[in-house]
């Protein structure tokens, strides 16, 4: 298995180079560009100007080298810096983004804490919710529990984020005036009265993006729970006398795990990729606002840089998701 | 422009009196949303409304414009004219004079030479200045003493209040953005996250496109103002949920262009908790005619080019039914309400250089099939009318956006009822406006017969936007697409005007000239068909006074004098 | 599963009555069925059965905002245009775009998934393709696959067909991956049990084991993933629209119904009940109807 984990790291070199190669060309090959920005009362020629000095000109290789550069030489250095007040990478050019002219790693440093926050809150939420209903509901199938947990994860499915989003807004902000509609990102938490503060002004988007993430989960728990339910060793393990509680969460839950630890991991990067909906109906102006904001500005070192950084988590949380496998059933083997 | 809520007008009426004894700083805090969050505080290196507006509070001009488009001091002492002798009397120069002892946030003296400064930052080859055209036909500016600038133009300039007024052309002090210059400007993040300023707030804090701290500047000219101590400028969410922000929960304070459907704007009105208000400025929605075959079927490279006059859309009867078919108010009570109003006029402001055209404002579908039917275009079986065996059809495309498609919807289905078949088309904004000559689908290639957007023009001088409908700014293959004559439209003696307007100083004659421009385009020709002029939609608490919408400057020329309703 | 393998060959009637057998007495799978059928009828035979007439714009345009009521069962939207008649015009799309994209996307990611897991040679090479396309931002591989085909398409195809067939193929293109990670993980799981270690032990062919014992046995997973998948066919061809990147704006489809009837919400409520409703009634008779298929056809269940 360290050998397999290995190997996988090692490979994971060469493919996400190539996944920021194609990251960049097809960034670069989409129509649009950082000029829609621009009002349309400023003339074609300063338009041109505006262009040139973002650097867009160059050949699209010469980028991306300068991007490689970049992203693996003078950022790390300049996180090294920022540590340790050295000042390794004086002078050298960070990944600038076109839109707001400033260093795309320091936009990242200041989205990072209401991502994980906000999203990272909501998706422990949606986990914590799913898992147990999946089993109760799959333990006892067709009961009212479940027929209730499945109408609701269905609804919480085929209802998209800004409509639930909307609707909650609606409800607690504007008719009871329980909570804030708007996040407020300068917030500290330094005593009981921020803490209180803090915790409402989560609510809202935690609420919209666990039901969400909670539905999905929970049909994955339940049907894999089912499928198992049904397997000799159940019966031969209940008739070893076992306890119920012990055959369901000993023996079934364990191998009904793989699919919804496929999910699970899916999803973790995508709590760093962040909700954009959500994000931008609350204001919480996440990693997630600000990829959409990227990619509707075509500022393409800010979406090359967040996608990659989406990319290598991908990758990361795939490979925890094999070596998962691996340890819940150990027939599985890679070597 | 005309305030027409008459609840914004009893605010502007108590505006000024308790504001005379009041104390910077006593009002507390201040939340205002920009629903597009600020990117950067640097007007020169992004030139989007909400940066600008937002570097407004702490940047100041020497100048700028009021409610009424009238041009007022900032940092001068008076507005240099040709009667006080500011300007010189051939218009080939403007001296402006500096308020005495001025201060910058951080305590040290305002002088000339950061308008100079300012300048050489603007026009530096490789900067990339988005305000460029702020500083264009200056041959040179001096400084003979701190507090004078003399500006001298290339040639005799009609209009000189383009130059350090208004919230896109602000002073930056020369100490901090000395190092800053051409290519180093965006290595500058500090700098132009948190410039040092003179307005009435400077930045505690910057959080890139999401929120603004700012706090009362302690050396802001007037030692009253601003009645608030904090500001915050939140961003993020969309007009819908800014609008509910101020009107319903009563979050925040001020919340920029919240432009909603028109029944949304009455339910929130009910909110109790702000007001709308609204101003008129030059942008006007339009529908732009191809005068060019945009037909799929000619070569890459001479689709909507002048090589090929549009088949259908090269008669004027045709344009005339089409513009005819539009009911325009309809249109204004669907998408904007009480922010929009019919217009005739591609130049519909200010009052002095727009003309009394209104004869597109009446319905007349009976005209205007009578019109088809005189041009030849006979109503076929299938209730499309065709000429010589071919059909009338039209593709008609626009940005992605909930007005403009029920727009799209309303429009097509008048057009059908006059005998044209209209297939419609929408494309992503940041593709439609993002002028990449790689893609077929900009407003500038217009691979299609007629589309829609808006546009507007900077300051409240038309001559450079009426320029561009000019021979020889048609986009095509030659120039990647970039001209700004995006009917391409051309005639000789539009050419002309324009030429004389530009060497015209005269203010009636310069308006004269306008109008016809602005004529010669609409009800002459229906090249341009405008539909409705679009105001300025935001919103307000009912506890914040001082507030006064301005569409010439910025949202925040007068946050000095905003304060808290008690 | 080597009694359903004895028994499908000989006598396949009998085992199709039972599999309707079973999937009848299941009452949320009947309950599933009728209503998808309904829902499709509606759609498809609807139109032919209401048409409402065709108003001028300024009659229409009186008309707006109105609620439920004879003359328009479900309303009338702001431009005064018949809801009734909308949604199911737009249910066409809807429906259509939901199933297409989500059989593409279970089929490839099936695919994907059963070769990654059973053909070892394969998952590293497999499994990193997902990976790209897991990172890949969704908006700019749109906007360029939208660039580079529509017009080629749509010259076939025409205009309609030209674009069902591209965002059909652009969602499901965007969205096998999820099915495809799932099914690795079973299939890795399920190779090393003990009937396909028979199973090779006898000298299957892979192409057999893998169809007999393997593909039976990732059903149920497959079924969630194919149930989420049409709501999320068609709320993501509603942001397809949105973006201009999806049909001709003229052409309402539930997801768009349901945005569009956003900002209307807290005044006519109704607006985004209607596609609201539809949607959640096909993914809700789908998920029955998944459920019922998955007992009827596991002899295990049928047994009972």
């Amino acid at each position: 298995m360290l050998t397999y984990t290995l190997r996988r790291l090692l490979l994971a070199i060469p493919t996400l180079l190539l996944i920021s190669l194609v990251i960049f060309f097809l960034v670069d090959l989409a129509p649009g560009s950082p000029a829609s920005e621009i009002p349309l009362t400023v003339p074609p020629d300063v338009r041109a100007k505006i262009l040139e000095s973002m650097g867009i000109n160059q050949p699209v290789y010469v980028r991306y080298l300068l991007w490689l550069k970049q992203f693996f030489y003078v950022e790390p250095l300049n996180g090294i810096d920022a540590l340790f007040g050295t000042s390794f990478a004086d002078g050298m050019q960070r990944i600038i983004s076109y839109q707001t002219r400033g260093p795309v790693f320091s936009l990242i440093g200041e989205r990072i804490p209401q991502t994980l926050k906000v999203i990272g809150t909501a998706y422990l939420v949606g986990v914590l919710i799913a898992v147990p209903i999946g089993i109760y509901s799959a333990y006892r199938q067709y009961s009212w529990f479940d027929q209730a947990g499945t109408l609701l994860a269905m609804i919480g499915f085929s209802v998209p984020t800004f409509f639930s989003g909307t609707l909650l807004i609606i409800i607690f902000s504007v008719m009871l005036g329980w909570f804030p509609t708007k996040y407020d990102t300068t917030l500290v938490v330094t005593d009981w009265a921020s803490f209180v503060k803090q915790i409402k002004q989560m609510t809202l988007p935690v609420m919209t993006l666990g039901l969400a993430n909670a539905a999905a989960i929970s049909r994955y728990m339940r049907s894999s729970m089912l499928e198992n339910m049904g397997h000799d060793y159940v019966r031969t393990a209940r008739a070893k006398g076992m306890s119920e509680r012990t055959v369901v969460l000993k023996h079934v839950l364990r191998n009904s795990m793989i699919p919804v630890v496929t999910v699970i991991a899916l999803g973790i990067p995508s709590i760093f990729g962040g909700a954009i909906i959500t994000e931008n109906l609350f204001g919480v102006n996440g990693i997630g606002s600000a990829l959409i904001g990227a990619i509707h500005g075509n500022d393409l070192p800010m979406v090359q840089t967040l996608a990659f950084i989406f990319a290598i988590l991908i990758v990361l949380f795939n490979l925890i998701a094999d070596v998962l496998y691996g340890l819940l059933d150990p027939r599985i083997r890679y070597d | 422009m005309k305030l027409r809520t008459a609840l914004l007008g009893a605010a502007c009426a108590f505006a000024f009196a308790p504001a005379a004894f009041a104390e910077r700083g006593a009002d507390g805090h201040v939340n205002v949303l920009y629903w597009q969050a600020p990117s950067t505080l640097n007007p020169y290196l992004s030139s989007g409304t909400k940066d600008v507006e937002t570097a407004s509070l702490v940047l100041e001009g020497l100048g700028g414009f009021n409610e009424k488009g009238e041009v007022i001091a900032r940092l001068a002492e008076s507005v240099p004219t040709v009667e006080n002798g500011g300007v010189s009397a051939d218009l080939t120069s403007i001296t402006w004079k500096l308020k005495p002892g001025l201060l910058w946030s951080d305590g040290t003296p305002v002088t000339s030479a950061d308008a100079k400064f300012t300048y050489d930052y603007c026009t530096h080859p490789e900067g990339g200045c988005a305000q460029a055209a702020r500083y264009e036909g200056i041959a040179s500016i001096e400084t003979p003493d701190d507090l004078t600038v003399k500006i001298t133009f290339v040639a005799a300039k009609p209009n000189p209040y383009q130059a350090f007024v208004g919230g896109t052309s602000p002073i930056l002090q020369a100490v901090q953005f000395a190092n800053c210059l051409g290519a180093a400007a965006s290595t500058c993040t500090d700098q132009n996250f948190m410039p040092i300023g003179t307005g009435p707030f400077k930045v505690t804090e910057f959080k890139t496109n999401d929120t603004v701290t700012l706090a009362a500047n302690e050396n802001y000219r007037d030692p009253a103002k601003p009645a608030f101590a904090t500001m915050t400028v939140k961003g993020g969410g969309d007009a819908e949920a800014a609008a509910r922000a101020v009107m319903q929960t009563g979050e925040f304070d001020y919340a920029w262009n919240t432009q909603i459907n028109p029944d949304l704007q009455a339910e929130m009105a009910t909110g109790g908790k702000g007001v709308f208000l609204n101003g008129f400025g030059t942008l006007v929605e339009r529908i732009e005619m191809n005068m060019t075959d945009p037909s799929a079927d000619l070569p890459e490279g001479e689709r909507s080019t002048v090589a090929h006059p549009h088949p259908i859309l090269s008669d004027i009867k045709v344009r005339q039914a089409l513009s005819m078919a539009i009911d325009r108010q309809i249109l204004v009570d669907v998408g904007y309400g009480s922010a929009g109003r019919p217009t005739c006029n591609l130049v519909p402001a200010p009052e002095m250089f727009a003309s009394a055209n209104t004869d597109c404002i009446p319905h007349q579908m009976d005209a205007a099939k009578a019109l088809l039917d005189e041009a030849g275009w006979t109503v076929g079986a299938d209730g499309i009318r065709e000429k010589d065996g071919k059909k009338l059809h039209l593709l008609y495309q626009t940005s992605v956006n909930p007005v403009r498609q029920d727009f799209q919807a309303l429009v097509k289905d008048w057009w059908t009822e006059l005998g044209v078949e209209v297939e419609l088309k929408t494309v992503d904004a940041s593709v439609f406006f993002g002028g990449d000559a790689g893609s077929p689908d900009t407003f500038q290639k217009f691979y299609a017969d007629v589309e829609m957007y808006a546009n507007n023009f900077d300051g409240t001088d038309p001559e450079p936007y009426l320029a561009q409908y000019m021979c020889d700014k048609i986009p095509g293959p030659a120039n990647q697409w970039q001209g700004e004559n995006i009917n391409r439209f051309c005639d000789p003696a539009y050419d002309a005007l324009v030429a004389e307007m530009a060497k015209t100083a005269d203010v009636t004659m310069r308006a004269d000239l306008a109008k016809k421009m602005n004529e010669m385009l609409t009800k002459d020709s229906y090249v341009v068909v405008p539909l409705v002029d679009r105001g300025r939609l935001s919103a307000a608490s009912l506890t914040l006074g001082g507030v006064m919408l301005n569409t010439w400057d910025t949202e925040m020329w007068n946050a000095q004098d905003w304060f808290r309703v008690k | 599963m080597t009694d359903l393998s004895a028994a499908a060959p000989s006598k396949p009637p009998s085992q199709w009555a039972a599999i309707w057998r079973q999937f009848r007495s299941h009452k949320g799978a009947m309950f599933g069925l009728i209503v998808l059928s309904v829902l499709v009828l509606a759609v498809l035979i609807g139109p032919y059965f209401w048409h409402p007439e065709k108003l001028t714009v300024v009659e229409a345009i009186k008309q707006k905002n109105k609620g439920p009521a004879l003359q328009f069962p479900l309303g009338t939207d702001q431009l005064g245009r018949d809801m009734l008649a909308r949604m199911m015009a737009a249910g066409k799309v809807s429906l259509a775009v939901g199933f297409v994209a989500m059989i593409i996307a279970i089929t490839f990611g099936t695919f994907i998934g059963v070769l990654a897991g059973y053909y070892k040679r394969l998952d590293g090479p497999l499994m990193r393709l997902t990976d790209m396309f897991l990172a890949l931002p969704l908006i700019p591989l749109l906007l360029v696959m939208v660039m580079l085909f529509r017009d080629r398409v749509a010259g076939i195809l025409g205009p309609e067909m030209g674009a069902f067939l591209l965002i059909v193929f652009a969602i499901g293109i965007t969205s096998w991956m999820q099915a495809a990670r799932i099914v690795r993980g079973e299939v890795l799981a399920l190779k090393e049990r003990e009937y396909v270690l028979a199973a090779r032990s006898i000298g299957a062919a892979p192409r057999r084991i893998i169809i007999r014992h393997i593909l039976p046995n990732v059903v149920s997973p497959v079924m969630v993933a194919a149930t989420l998948g049409i709501a999320e066919a068609i709320i993501t061809e509603s942001v397809l629209s949105f973006l201009g990147l999806g049909f001709p704006p003229d052409f309402p489809t539930w997801g768009r119904l349901l945005y569009d009837g956003l900002s209307f919400m807290q005044i006519y409520p109704e607006r985004v009940i209607w596609p609201g409703l539809a949607i959640s009634l096909t993914v809700l008779s789908v998920n029955y109807i998944g459920d019922g298929l998955r007992d009827a056809l596991d002899p295990r269940v049928r047994g009972r």
